[in-house]
């Protein structure tokens, strides 16, 4: 037990004193998750939009692939990550491996489903009256297309949210294509996982408490923009 | 010219009930008429087929427009009428901004479309309000909201689908106020459960009978 406390305290001055090291890990977890979730971001909103709003061929096929890869294992999409990107892999030539640009990828591929599937859902949960008041107020199809997207926007938040919450806290994704390598590739996750390992517990606990209140944030904004999203 | 509609030979069923049998009708412009007639009578479908939000299964909405494109891409034309629903459809946004839609997505914003959407507003009793969140109202103020939000881009042919359902009566009487306001400088096309304010709003009142419209 004597250990434990000890290495509580010294995670807690590890947190009020920060050292290099410790921002540098937080930074490069937010950068990759954030980056991925952004970029995930750009390509579903107007993907769950069409989904959503347009009928065209395989829709019913996308909408499923969606919803399936919304429960990836986060190691799956790693290891398939890894493949293509390693030395002998269709894109290995780019040598991204090990590197966080691949970080960013593996975790846009997870982020991806999540944001689309539940973009999707809130554009269709959206009051078909509403769609027949833009268009019987004179809105062209784009514009009526936008109104309803934007009476989604607290759903779609919570998408990207979501989405964010998932991927900074995966280990298994950015453990395989990043390589875990200090200074260069240790996120949060990665760096709990190696510690603890190494029966090192200062720095893993916090980095633990940091993904906490980073998560303890992620779900209160989640909140906060469920009930705003219901009928005020 | 103003613009006028008539419908022609209209067929419209659901799952294999026949609503609408073949309506006829031309509307005179500058008229009010009302449309009365049971529950399930197909008011709204015919509302609805009329202002270009459905189309019939058989027959033809004509509108003297002069314009020959297809009438369900034709935007010009339709930003010209407005339909009013009873499922309102209000945007979560402010009273103002639901106002101002109408004109904001024809190009109209700023000053002027403020102004015209406060007018709209002041119509309707709702001019105090412009800066609560359209939800938040009740079904009487979320009736008159979206009768503001109809009008605040005036538009030529105005369908009102049962314009006071949820309204008080001292409202009922400033929304009647707002259509016999309007009246003679555009065609209005009303329903309403209501024999007598049929009677005085309309210069016409139509009946749904059997999929078809009679002259009362
Ligand atoms: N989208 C739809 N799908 C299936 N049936 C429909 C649909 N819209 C209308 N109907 C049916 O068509 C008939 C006419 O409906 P409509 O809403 O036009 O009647 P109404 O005269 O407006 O009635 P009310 O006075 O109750 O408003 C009803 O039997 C209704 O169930
Ligand atoms: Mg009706």
């Amino acid at each position: 037990m004597d250990f434990l406390a000890d290495a509580l305290k010294r995670a807690l001055l590890l947190l009020v004193s920060p050292d290099s090291e410790l921002i540098g890990i937080i930074s490069l977890s937010l950068g990759v998750s954030g980056s991925a979730v952004a970029l995930a971001t750009l390509f579903a909103l107007p993907l769950a939009s069409a989904l959503a709003l347009k009928r065209f061929p395989l829709r019913g096929v996308v909408l499923s692939i969606m919803n399936t890869f919304m429960g990836l294992p986060p190691v799956v999409v790693g290891l398939t990550v890894y493949i293509i990107f390693s030395m002998n892999g269709p894109l290995g030539v780019l040598e991204l491996l090990y590197t966080p640009y691949v970080m960013v990828i593996a975790q846009f591929l997870l982020a991806l489903p999540i944001v689309t599937a539940i973009s999707h859902s809130a554009i269709v949960g959206v009051d078909p009256a509403v769609s027949d008041a833009a268009r019987t107020l004179g809105a062209t199809p784009s514009q009526r297309a936008f109104t309803i997207i934007k009476e989604a926007r607290y759903g779609i938040l919570s998408a990207v949210m979501a989405a964010l919450g998932m991927v900074m806290a995966e280990v298994g994704a950015v453990l395989i294509v990043g390589g875990n390598i200090r200074g260069y590739t240790r996120v949060m996750t990665t760096t709990i996982a190696l510690e603890a390992d190494k029966g090192d517990f200062e720095l893993a606990i916090a980095l633990g408490i940091v993904l906490l209140g980073i998560s303890l944030i992620i779900n209160s904004v989640l909140y906060h923009l469920q009930r705003k999203g219901e009928r005020p | 010219m103003s613009l006028t509609v008539s419908v022609e030979g209209i067929w419209k069923s659901y799952g294999g009930h026949d609503v609408l049998r073949g309506v006829n009708y031309s509307f005179n412009p500058e008229r009010i008429y009302a449309l009365m007639g049971p529950n399930g009578s197909g008011k709204t479908t015919l509302l609805r087929v009329l202002s270009l939000l459905e189309t019939a299964d058989r027959g033809e909405v004509i509108y003297t427009d002069g314009t020959t494109a297809p009438l369900e891409h034709n935007i010009a034309l339709r930003r010209r009428i407005t339909l009013l629903l009873s499922s309102t459809g209000l945007f979560n946004a402010s009273v103002m901004k639901n106002a101002s839609y109408g004109l904001s997505i024809r190009g109209i914003r700023g000053d002027e479309a403020r102004e015209r959407a406060f007018g709209a507003l002041s119509l309707v009793g709702l001019g105090e309000m412009e800066r609560q969140n359209a939800l938040t109202l009740s079904s009487g103020e979320a009736q008159r909201l979206a009768m503001a939000r109809a009008i605040a881009h005036e538009p030529e042919v105005l369908f009102l689908d049962e314009p006071t359902a949820s309204v008080d009566i001292e409202n009922t009487q400033a929304i009647e106020g707002v259509i016999l306001g309007m009246k003679g400088t555009r065609s209005i096309i009303l329903s309403t459960h209501n024999e007598a304010q049929a009677r005085r709003l309309a210069d016409v009142v139509l009946y749904l009978r059997d999929g078809l419209i009679m002259e009362g």
